[in-house]
């Protein structure tokens, strides 16, 4: 017999016992629906935990300047001079996977507002893109300096709520000036409470500032170069021109190597340097692609040789990224053992009624076969009934979910995505229940003999 | 050639430890065309000996030729195809499907039939057969929706569907009276003159057997007599 027909007989019997279909499936539905439910949730509360993630670092690399080895004694990260902040603008420009780069100044000293003064933990210069490295952007108070401060060498600085009871008794210190070293500075604005990092300290215990200022005003070491015999492209921009100076003299104050002698030489020990280089990768799951562009284009822009070793150093949050790959999959395997458990009993209410349903159409199986229905024919009836039922209940199943996951979206705010896989898996799913479930009845009809079905009373 | 014979056929039901012999040696011809009834009082074996003439049953030893064609060691799908282009079956208790109109229930038997016939094909020999029974007015009631006679014409046409050689009629006015009878009769009459169809009526009713040109009398799983029908053979 042709699949059409037997489609069509199964609709038609179907068809006729709307209510009993209906509850017969109803297992399966709210099977399904459960399932797509909780997996369009479950998608959504992985999605806002890789964002919380994200928000404490998960995504950051860290790259560090490399240390010195001198005669076989370590002298740590930092101790040589490696990065710059044009390493960070190529980054920005060269690594794909990385969505923000913050070059970082660090300083430890004194800040002075009246008669107080307090010694921040962190005290960092920086530039805007490390409030959202650090998912920060949102301030108390005021506003974050930017690009054009970074710039301009702003003398201006936010402050996190640590600094602010420590200095301003709580008072808004949006407007008022500190004193850095004996620099001014003009608080435009407060960070967000944050609280302890994972390592225990006070993250709101800290000032940021334009790099530049940090570097050129306040630690003030090497604004002009610490090697002034020779230059290069990086910092003759700043200090190699008098033409800022005399706009119409086109002569440079240095001697200046051509692109080859460039290329020939081991870079001069470069400034200004910065501390560290924050960037962002633009998820999870990138982090590993990035610490490899970012090596092979600092390796580069350091001029490194294949047997010189890294002098810097790319550090990655691997603690919490291995913590969200468990979460994530723990989650999964819940959702897998709910959406069986649901859909084993949904399968086994439509094994009984199926068989309830052949012992009822007794007589109808045996008119068919009469009429020359094969045991074949018989087997298929049935068991595309069983399956366009799982089928019909997946599908209903389905749009319960969507709708019900919108819903909860919408009433409770909780986060959801939509789950292709969990759609898929549920229609797999239910036609294969329903083949599993429905073959041991739709066999059993098949097996009966004709007069004896059609004596059936 | 004879269209149907059966030699010396057997037919035992074991119940339990106790084998009842049912039918105890049957040997008959029947002819092509032939409108035959089989009588009997009730146990008698007729209606075991309509279910292997009709291929629902095996004999339990002997062998039965249908067309030339040795049919008593073929298997249950074989059986189920042959059913499906040679045999047509009316029943006493129409065994018309409830939830379906008059037009699916006659349609139903073409679903199953190995031939590759269109659907249009199938409606159209669907809608001619109904008409032919009188019913082309009532196609799309539900069995529920006709009566006792209209029931049983519905079963006649979706017998005739498969355009069967034989039809094999088991008390087919059993649940009728007798005016609806009649007609029932005169339209196997019919069947069988115009269309040459050979049919076999399982009666025990007397005035049924009239109507037939043979009667066969089967007593305790025995043919009793076999002879032509005395008024049957003056009427036709």
């Amino acid at each position: 017999m042709k699949l059409y027909f037997t489609l069509k007989m199964a609709f038609n019997a179907l068809r006729h016992n709307v209510m009993r279909a209906t509850l017969t499936t109803l297992g399966i539905i709210i099977g399904v629906a459960a399932v797509i439910t909780m997996m369009e949730i479950g998608k959504g509360a992985s999605l806002a935990i890789q964002r919380a993630m994200a928000s404490i670092g998960a995504n950051t690399v860290v790259i560090l300047p490399g240390s010195l080895n001198i005669a076989g004694v370590a002298t740590g990260s930092g101790s040589v001079i490696t990065l710059t902040p044009q390493d960070g603008e190529a980054i920005q420009k060269e690594c794909s996977c990385i969505d923000f780069v913050a070059p970082v100044v660090r300083a430890r000293v004194q800040i002075v507002y009246g008669n107080r003064n307090w010694v921040p933990t962190y005290v960092y210069g920086t530039t805007p893109t490390f409030l959202d490295i650090r998912d920060w952007t949102e301030m108390a108070e005021g506003e974050a300096f930017t690009e054009h401060d970074v710039l301009n060498f702003s003398k201006v600085c936010i402050v996190g709520q640590t600094v602010v009871s420590e200095l301003f008794e709580g008072q808004s210190p949006v407007g008022r000036h500190v004193r850095i070293k004996n620099v001014d500075f003009r608080v435009i604005g407060v960070l967000k409470r944050k609280g302890a990092n994972l390592m225990g300290l006070d993250q709101d215990d800290i000032l940021l500032a334009p790099w530049t200022t940090i570097k050129y005003r306040v630690v003030a070491t090497t604004l002009s170069g610490g090697n002034q015999s020779s230059s290069n492209a990086s910092n003759t921009a700043e200090t190699n021109q008098l033409n800022m100076i005399y706009p119409y003299l086109q002569q440079n104050l240095y001697y200046v190597q051509t692109p080859t002698e460039q290329l020939d030489a081991s870079p001069p020990i470069r400034f200004p340097n910065v501390d560290q280089i924050l960037t962002a990768a633009h998820s999870s799951d990138l982090v590993a692609y990035a610490i490899q562009d970012v090596s092979a284009l600092l390796r580069q822009r350091h001029r490194l040789r294949d047997a010189d070793p890294d002098d810097f150093y790319v550090r990655d949050m691997t603690e919490l990224t291995r913590t969200m790959a468990s979460t994530s999959e723990l989650m999964t395997k819940l959702l897998l053992c709910v959406a069986m458990i649901s859909l084993v009993v949904g399968g086994i209410g439509i094994m009984n009624i199926m068989l309830v349903s052949v012992t009822e159409r007794t007589r109808e199986i045996g008119l068919r076969m009469a009429v020359g229905a094969e045991p074949g024919d018989i087997l298929r009836q049935f068991l595309a009934e069983a399956v366009v039922l799982c089928l019909l209940g997946g599908t209903i199943g389905i749009l319960i979910g969507r709708t019900s996951s919108h819903i909860i979206s919408m009433i409770l705010h909780w986060p959801t995505a939509i789950s292709v896989e969990a759609i898929i898996a549920a229609v797999l799913v239910s036609a294969s229940v329903g083949i599993a479930f429905g073959f041991y009845p739709a066999y059993k009809a098949s097996r009966l003999h004709p007069i004896e079905a059609l004596r059936y009373e | 050639m004879n269209f149907i014979e059966l030699h010396d056929i057997h037919k035992t039901y074991s119940l339990g430890e106790v084998d009842l012999p049912v039918l105890r040696g049957i040997s008959m011809r029947v002819g092509r065309g032939e409108l035959l009834a089989l009588m009997g009082s009730s146990g008698s074996g007729k209606s075991t000996l309509m279910n292997i003439l009709g291929c629902l049953d095996r004999p339990t030893s002997g062998r039965y030729v249908l067309e030339g064609r040795e049919i008593s060691d073929l298997t249950a799908k074989e059986r189920a195809r042959l059913r499906n282009h040679m045999i047509g079956f009316v029943f006493q208790s129409f065994n018309l499907l409830s939830r379906m109109t008059a037009f699916e229930n006659v349609l139903m038997p073409l679903m199953y039939c190995r031939d590759r016939i269109s659907e249009r094909e199938m409606e159209r020999r669907t809608a001619e057969l109904l008409a032919k029974v009188g019913l082309a007015d009532r196609m799309h009631h539900r069995p529920s929706q006709l009566s006792g006679g209209e029931q049983q014409r519905v079963a006649i046409a979706r017998s005739l569907v498969n355009r069967p050689r034989v039809l094999f009629a088991d008390e087919p006015t059993g649940n009728l009276d007798s005016r609806t009878s009649e007609e029932i009769l005169l339209l196997f009459q019919q069947l069988n003159e115009a269309d040459g169809i050979t049919l076999i009526i399982v009666t025990h009713d007397t005035g049924v057997a009239q109507h037939a040109q043979r009667v066969v009398r089967i007593k305790d799983g025995m043919i009793e007599s076999d002879a032509a029908s005395l008024k049957a053979g003056g009427a036709l």
